[in-house]
């Protein structure tokens, strides 16, 4: 009884000060619909939950990692044999990084099939792509790290790409590398980014995208506007929907422990910069499908080096992705665009097959 | 009440100071990215000498073998033929910059990255690779191999 007193006692001095009040009426007004696609509502807050879970244990393993070619590849394996739980530690950080891509990707495709990138959601839906995006650079920096054999020539790869752009490109792997080859001074700029580069452009972006996602609600299917106002099941976000979402992280988090215990990352052999690539190499699976259309673009496409032809195409097919709500501008009408929603089928089909054959192939 | 000066075509006092103003904010900017710019573009590293470097003896090689060595900054391999013939390359994949292999089996060059091949002479056969590899000399002085750019 007196506990109590002292927590109310506790929320009514904070209460008095912010508001708090305001903050819960204006959560609660906010409401969640209710019908067979509710489930895709959830996947944003579990790419939330495993980036927090990112946050924690990346300062977690910046109590031991030593970012230097010298010392990288034995700092990770100093943390995963020596600091006890550091190979939990390790493992956490890798599949959450994982699970969040994937998590992220399916939050975007829910987006894209259920158009709620559409007015007013534009910024949306463009803050959501760009933290995709940074996502995967995050992945690929991170990816570096431990200063392994696979890693080393992930980045030689990854970082020759942005050769094929014209005029800048030789300038912008400069940058990316600190140098012409990928030596230890990318290592050093990639340790950078990873952790202080992109978390704050990230949190920047993050936030601006939640703060979007809460001044405008949840958006409602498209046939719903039709819809009498009775027919449309809803819940309240606060707490009804955070309940909900709370019991989701609480399995996630469970999938992510079995996953990391039972699976734990490998970390391979230490990068020699001399060493030819190992037969089997292959990126990360979400480059994968990236990966294996440039396995098998022959050389010269037209008047085209293949390699360039083919970052052509995912540039393009990324910029028009990244602009859909500025080009799907027939909804007013009331118009269908079947087509639309076929060529997000195939951006899917393609990515997972390209994916499985990248995994097959030798 | 304020007095609105009539506007008679004529550059004032004040266009002239916003023009002033205006060159010296470009200035300012200039000076911030311009150091910045600067820093982000790595120093050079010095030229490291890649006239004649040794890489071992001839006798120690075995017919239908390779070896990989550094020259600079980049790493080469150098292949000693089934007819015991060196040729010494350039081992960074023209493709997207991995490093090739001597494959025995195949008796060509593989690049495991992107599948691409080139035949002993650092031709470009199959997958990938736009190019040819880069071909340096080989002498042999002594039993000592050297290769030269």
């Amino acid at each position: 009884m007196k506990k109590k007193s002292i927590l109310k006692k506790g929320y009514g001095w904070i209460n008095e000060r912010f508001k708090i009040d305001d903050l819960i009426n204006f959560m609660k007004k906010k409401e969640v619909p209710l019908y067979h696609g509710t489930i895709w509502y959830y996947f944003g807050g579990i790419s939330l939950l495993l980036f927090i879970i990112q946050v924690v244990t990346g300062m977690l393993l910046l109590l031991y990692y030593k970012g230097s070619a010298e010392l990288a590849f034995e700092s990770v394996q100093f943390i995963s044999a020596k600091v006890k739980f550091g190979w939990l530690i390790r493992s956490i950080h890798s599949w959450s990084a994982n699970l969040m891509v994937l998590a992220a990707f399916i939050h975007m495709f829910s987006v894209f099939f259920t158009k709620a990138y559409k007015k007013p959601r534009e910024l949306t839906w463009y803050s959501g792509f760009i933290l995709l995006a940074l996502a995967m650079a995050f992945g690929f920096t991170g990816y570096l790290l431990p200063w392994n054999e696979l890693s080393l020539f992930a980045t030689k790869v990854g970082t020759d790409i942005p050769k094929a752009i014209p005029l800048i490109g030789g300038f912008i792997m400069n940058i990316l590398r600190g140098g012409e080859e990928v030596t230890g001074s990318t290592l050093s700029r990639f340790f950078g980014f990873h952790v202080a580069l992109l978390p704050g452009i990230f949190t920047l972006v993050l936030t601006m995208h939640l703060i979007f996602i809460q001044r405008q609600g949840m958006s409602a299917p498209e046939n719903w506007d039709e819809l009498p106002e009775k027919n449309k099941k809803k819940i309240p976000f606060f707490p009804n929907f955070l309940l909900r979402d709370l019991l989701i992280w609480l399995i996630i988090i469970n999938v992510l422990s079995v996953l990391a215990v039972f699976f734990p990352w490998e970390l391979g052999v230490k990068a020699d910069e001399l060493a030819p690539a190992p037969a089997g190499i292959k990126p990360e699976w979400y480059f994968l499908f990236m990966f294996q259309t440039l396995k098998i673009i022959p050389s010269q496409i037209l008047v085209m080096d293949g390699e360039v032809f083919g970052v052509l195409l995912f540039s393009i097919a990324g910029l028009l992705w990244f602009l859909v709500p500025l080009w799907d501008r027939k909804t007013k009408t009331g118009e269908k665009r079947y087509w639309l929603t076929y060529a997000g089928i195939f951006a899917i089909i393609y990515i997972i097959i390209f994916t499985i054959i990248g995994f097959i192939a030798k | 009440m304020i007095e609105v000066p009539e506007y008679t075509g004529k550059k004032s006092r004040r266009d002239f100071l916003n023009y002033v103003l205006s060159i010296g904010f470009f200035g300012w900017i200039g000076a911030i990215l311009y150091p910045l710019y600067s820093y982000l573009v790595p120093p050079k590293s010095p030229d490291v000498d890649t006239s004649n470097i040794s890489i071992g003896k001839e006798s120690e090689m075995e017919n239908n073998s390779s070896k990989m060595f550094k020259i600079g900054n980049k790493p080469g391999i150098l292949i000693k033929t089934n007819e015991g013939e060196l040729k010494a390359l350039s081992a960074t994949c023209t493709h997207l910059d991995c490093t090739v292999q001597f494959k025995k089996d195949e008796n060509l060059i593989w690049c495991a990255c992107h599948n691409g091949k080139y035949d002993l002479n650092g031709i470009n056969i199959s997958g990938p690779p736009p190019k040819p590899l880069t071909k340096f000399n080989v002498v042999v002085q002594k039993d000592e191999i050297y290769v030269q750019k």
